[in-house]
């Protein structure tokens, strides 16, 4: 069964992809959803059996892949309670993606392609959270990464689309370099890469140390650092996080899938994952918790001032999966598994929601261009609404009672409190200052799309329309997990039933357990982000529809604020500056100079000409002229003799 | 049967040629059909009984098999001495699956088809004969031999500046072969015996090793080629017709790996460590270099060239790595691109034939009429770039696992090449394929041919073969690796022992 799960996504992107032309757009479009759909089920049946009655499944054997001395490891699906709730989380939202993408589209002339790779993603995501040992993991990891690239890249005629996959890909090779030399140092450490093993010889070496390029370092949190460095490219953190907002030139069903629900989250889910090897280093568990805190406040930051909708909503991703990290980063694994879980949900429902707008919108993305067109698309505004809210986290305090984000979002902010560090505080500060403006962009979102005065023009109003059933049954699925998730899995992920549910597949060790102590924080900590988020809209409000010049004289006042924002704090400009341009002219001159001039100009040309110069020369000698040879005869004579006259006296 | 196995492989080729000859007549297009079916059979009857090689091979043996020893000539013993163990089987096999593919895939050739064949099949027989060879005489035979038929192919079947690649691809390799010649004269003076295992046995004074191994690192180098004697290889295949640059870079590249892995390492252990951060350096220097300079061109096969030269520093930092995992790796790499550079060279040669252009500006969009070919082409692309799954993912990963163990700085030095080739790789193929169809020449392309389509799908098949299921080919590698290794510890450590004596 756990078998099917994986592999019926593949087939579907098999048929799809190489007998699409076959079988028919409609054919492929409904092979691909069904496999998924079955994959879905089936997923659910095994997360019953192993989550919640809790029989471990164990692992399928699917034979050995390498074995060259100690590098030994098989082809294997492990599932345990971690992979039982990705797995959900990956199918439930794919099997979505696919019905919706049936209606979104519609109008594509390359639907099989498009069907092949959300099916290849799929796959590929599944191969990653069933990994039972690091390099599967790693196969998993790329072959997200190349669906990513071929899906951002998909509409293949616009410039900005593949400059956009390219450099997603590129991106995320910097992130896995990190990732592969964690998976070296941890070959070298524990002479395997198969999780059960290496978890269980961590604490023998938990002060062993490495020599890593020319220094001697504490050998669990080099790993765990360099492992990091692959998560922190896959999840789009700061510093390489620059991939994520350019990957929305992708269909919109893409973002969702991809770059919001599943593939983006795969760096959390393997720090999680690792967590037996995390616990043991103080330090990299310091570091996830700065890196996620400060993506959190840093993307935050940027999305109160884009105009793109799709591109306010992927610098939430990123400021959502900071949150994921720092309540890693602060041993709180369960609650950014529960996040994580959430956000597929509200996330998911937000991006198909704004792809419905730009449906809607005759393919118009900028928010400008957009607004008062709530009574024309009023599902899709709901949706919006309820992804929105949950994405502020707004409910009850001290009750479970409140959207899904409300749950998860709330218990990581304890969390980081409860944690009683100085990083945890950190966190705790970026994470609530994240929160307001979380709020504020969300209902910017709402209110230049949905109200005020429309800003397009008159025949784009006049097509604005709702969208067809099959992508609004599966956005009525999305906004269900929205509101209930959290409600559901409270209990289950963070709370009493926290421990059963998980089993052995997340560590915590003694003295770190701040989901606990995020029971206990006190009331004010309950109640802030509530009171936060609340704030944020009402400003939202106050700027966009109460007094609408507001926005523009705020802009104009805190002009370099605001450019920052606006421009991305110029990631973008500083990284072309430092690693494209000079590796464009390196490359040009080591060409040119290198190979052209000095190479070849001493070597084989160099001996070439001279070789031909010095036998022109030694021709110029030979003219013909008898009288010339003669003399030089007669010289050669002259300089014999005198020698020999010389050495007889001699 | 067995006896006769390798001789059988090494000379079916030369069969086919005696049946061109003998095939004349003076219809000219009917002789180049003739030529070319004659050339296609001989070179798969070769495959085939290069298969059977493979199905007797015995892999838990690190001995020579399918041994054969005849006199030759000489007083004391240059012999006809053949053998092949795992370190040279599936170098046999490569050399017998990409000639048929080449003859297929040659279909563009018009002029003196004749020849032609005649030369790839006398190129074949040279190959093979070169990876079996058990007497250093018999190798620097079919070792030099292999220059003559491919120096023909770019000079006479080349592009416009033919006769500069040829020489220059001619001159850096001679250079590099006198040295070494100087060096087996040596060794033959020394030890008495031209015979391979007996050499490797033999155990050169260390001063000796040094020069010796210098000498053999000429000639190696430049075949594998190693910066700074690469300048040689974009323009050979620049110039080369395509099969002439699938067998350039699947197979004579692979030369110099092979060497260094039977001569070097085995025959000059203690040399061998000497000059290992030699080797390190230059490869790592030849990774970051060539990629970087594979992002800045503007020829397709110049680009592959160069992208070439830097995958073959990976497989020369694995050979000195010295561990099971850094060898088995560098034999796997060196295999995997064989076919995977193979593979896109042909992919270039088929836009070449319809387009007679490699400037990459030539091209853009191609996935609108070509959509078969696009498939194919990326997949080779993602080999190039060693994505899991393929062939060139395990190569790259047991290399750089190996040179892990073996120092950081190496493998996180040669990591950055990872980067760097997703980067070129896939820069050139978005040139080349995406983008809107806009030049008026392109838009009656056609897409891949049924021939075309008969030469890829086994490199398609075989790449991912390698990829998921590895064991099939590390399995046979095994035995003769780790012998490999233990040799070399054994020399150095009684070189060590010696060494302690003599300070005593």
């Amino acid at each position: 069964m756990e078998a099917a799960i994986v592999f019926l996504p593949l087939l579907g992107a098999f048929v799809a992809g190489f007998f699409g032309r076959f079988i028919g757009d409609r054919g492929a479009q409904y092979f691909a959803c069904t496999l998924l759909i079955f994959s879905g089920v089936l997923s659910w049946i095994v997360f019953f059996d192993v989550a919640v009655m809790g029989n471990v499944a164990g692992k399928i054997d699917l034979g050995t892949w390498m074995r060259v001395g100690g590098f030994d490891f098989e082809w294997m699906l492990r599932v345990d309670q971690l992979t039982a709730v990705m797995l959900i989380v990956v199918t439930t939202i794919s099997a979505v993606v696919h019905v919706y993408s049936i209606g979104y589209m519609h109008h594509d002339p390359h639907t099989p392609r498009f069907f092949a790779y959300l099916s290849l993603f799929t796959f590929f995501m599944l191969m990653l959270v069933t990994a039972d040992n690091l390099i599967q993991m790693f196969l998993g990891w790329e072959g997200v990464g190349l669906c990513s690239y071929l899906l951002i890249g998909f509409w293949y005629d616009r410039p900005s689309a593949n400059a956009a996959a390219i450099k997603a890909f590129v991106v995320n090779r910097v992130g896995d370099f990190g990732f592969a030399l964690g998976i070296f140092g941890i070959f070298v450490l524990f002479d395997t890469v198969r999780f059960d093993e290496i978890f269980a010889a961590v604490p023998g070496q938990a002060d062993a140390t490495i020599t890593f390029l020319s220094w001697e370092l504490p050998a669990i949190t080099t790993v765990c650092l360099l492992l990091f460095v692959g998560a922190m490219g896959k999840s789009a953190q700061l510093f390489l996080h620059t991939w994520l907002p350019d990957a929305m030139e992708g269909p919109t069903p893409v973002s969702a899938l991809i770059h919001a629900a599943t593939m983006v989250t795969a760096g959390v889910f393997m720090v999680v994952r690792m967590s037996p090897i995390f616990e043991y280093s103080e330090t990299a568990l310091a570091v996830v918790t700065i890196v996620g805190a400060a993506t959190a406040f840093v993307a935050a930051t940027i999305g109160l001032t884009q105009n793109d909708i799709k591109r306010v909503i992927a610098y939430s991703t990123c400021s959502q999966l900071g949150y994921m990290f720092f309540a890693v980063g602060v041993s709180a694994y369960s609650a950014a598994m529960f996040h994580l879980t959430t956000h597929a949900f509200f996330k998911a429902l937000l991006f198909l929601g704004a792809g419905a707008v730009i449906h809607a919108m005759s393919d118009e993305q900028d928010m400008r261009k957009m607004g008062g067109i709530r009574k024309m698309v009023p599902v899709t505004h709901a949706y919006m609404w309820i992804g929105s809210l949950s994405l502020a986290g707004i409910g009850i305090p001290g009750t479970m009672i409140g959207f899904a984000g409300f749950n998860s979002k709330d218990m990581i902010l304890e969390a980081a409190f409860g944690a009683h560090s100085w990083v945890g505080y950190i966190a705790f500060g970026a994470g609530i200052a994240a929160a307001i403006m979380t709020a504020f962009y969300s209902w910017r979102l709402i209110f230049m799309t949905f109200y005020g005065q429309p800003r397009c023009d008159e025949r784009t109003l006049a097509h604005v329309h709702e969208s067809p059933k099959v992508m609004l049954i599966p956005l009525a699925v999305l906004a269900a997990g929205s509101i209930v998730a959290g409600m559901i899995g409270y209990n289950a992920f963070v709370g009493g039933g926290m421990d059963a549910f998980w089993g052995d597949s997340i560590l915590v060790l003694e003295g770190h357990d701040s989901i606990e102590a995020a029971h206990h924080v006190p009331t004010w900590v309950k109640w802030l982000p509530i009171g936060m988020a609340l704030g944020g809209v009402g400003l939202a409000w106050l700027m966009y529809i109460g007094r609408p010049g507001m926005a523009a004289a705020w802009a104009k006042a805190l002009r370099p604020l605001y450019l920052l924002s606006y421009n991305k704090w110029y990631f973008d400009e500083l990284y072309d500056l430092i690693f494209v341009r000079p590796a464009f002219y390196l490359g040009r001159n080591l060409w040119k100079n290198g190979d052209g001039a000095i190479i070849d100009g001493v070597g084989p040309d160099g001996i070439a000409a001279f070789t031909q110069r010095l036998s022109k020369r030694v021709s110029a000698l030979q003219s013909g002229y008898v009288y010339h040879y003669a003399f030089a005869m007669l010289i050669g004579v002259v300089v014999f003799v005198t020698g020999y006259l010389f050495v007889q006296a001699g | 049967m067995d006896g006769y196995l390798l001789s059988i492989t090494i000379f079916l080729p030369l069969s086919g040629v005696v049946f061109i000859l003998l095939s004349g007549s003076d219809d000219t297009a009917l002789v180049a059909r003739r030529a070319r079916d004659v050339a296609l059979l001989a070179s798969l009857a070769t495959f085939i009984a290069s298969l059977f090689v493979w199905w007797n091979f015995d892999p838990s043996s690190a001995d020579f098999q399918f041994v054969e020893k005849r006199e030759w000539f000489g007083e004391d013993g240059f012999s006809y001495h053949l053998g092949i163990d795992g370190i040279s089987l599936f170098f046999v096999l490569l050399s017998t699956f990409l000639t048929p593919l080449c003859i297929l895939a040659s279909g563009a050739i018009k002029t003196r088809v004749k020849e032609y064949m005649i030369a790839f099949l006398v190129l074949e027989t040279l190959m093979v004969g070169m990876f079996a060879a058990l007497d250093i005489v018999l190798f620097y035979v079919f070792f030099e031999g292999v220059l003559i038929p491919m120096f023909l192919i770019i000079g006479v079947w080349g592009g416009p500046r033919r006769v500069y690649a040829a020489f220059k691809f001619f001159l850096f390799t001679l250079l590099g072969s006198v040295l070494m010649l100087l060096a087996i004269i040596a060794m033959y003076w020394q030890a008495g015996t031209t015979d391979i295992p007996e050499l490797m046995a033999f155990g050169f004074s260390r001063d000796l090793q040094l020069w010796l191994w210098l000498a053999f690192f000429a000639s190696f180098a430049v075949k594998v080629p190693m910066w700074p004697v690469h300048t040689w290889l974009p323009d050979a295949h620049v110039e080369a017709p395509t099969a002439g640059s699938v067998i350039l870079a699947g197979v004579l590249l692979k030369m110099g790996g092979y060497g260094f892995l039977r001569f070097s390492i085995p025959m000059m252990p203690e040399a061998t460590a000497y000059f290992t951060p030699l080797v390190y350096v230059l490869s790592i220097v030849a990774v970051i270099y060539t990629s970087l300079v594979a992002l800045a061109q503007t020829d397709m096969k110049k680009l592959i060239a160069y992208s070439s030269v830097a995958h073959m520093g990976f497989v020369t930092v694995g050979i000195f790595a010295m561990n099971e995992q850094a060898v088995s790796g560098a034999i796997f790499q060196m295999l995997s691109h064989g076919v995977v550079s193979g593979a896109l060279f042909l992919c270039v040669g088929v836009v070449y034939d319809r387009m007679h252009s490699r400037e990459i500006t030539t091209y853009g969009g191609l996935v609108h009429r070509m959509p078969r070919y696009a498939v194919v082409f990326m997949l080779f692309t993602l080999a190039s770039i060693g994505l899991p799954g393929t062939s060139g993912f395990v190569g790259e990963l047991l290399v750089m696992v190996g040179a892990f163990q073996a120092n950081t700085w190496v493998a996180a030095l040669i990591s950055l090449g990872v980067i760097l080739g997703a980067a070129y790789m896939l820069y050139l193929y978005r040139r080349v394929i995406f983008g809107a169809l806009v030049k008026e020449e392109l838009k009656t392309i056609l897409d891949l041919n049924r021939r075309e389509i008969m030469v890829f799908t086994p490199l398609v098949l075989v790449v991912l073969w390698m990829g998921i299921w590895p064991m099939h080919f590390l399995g046979p590698i095994e035995a003769s690796v780790i012998n490999l290794l233990e040799q070399y510890q054994t020399a150095l450590a009684a070189a060590g022992d010696a060494s302690m004596l003599a300070a005593r």
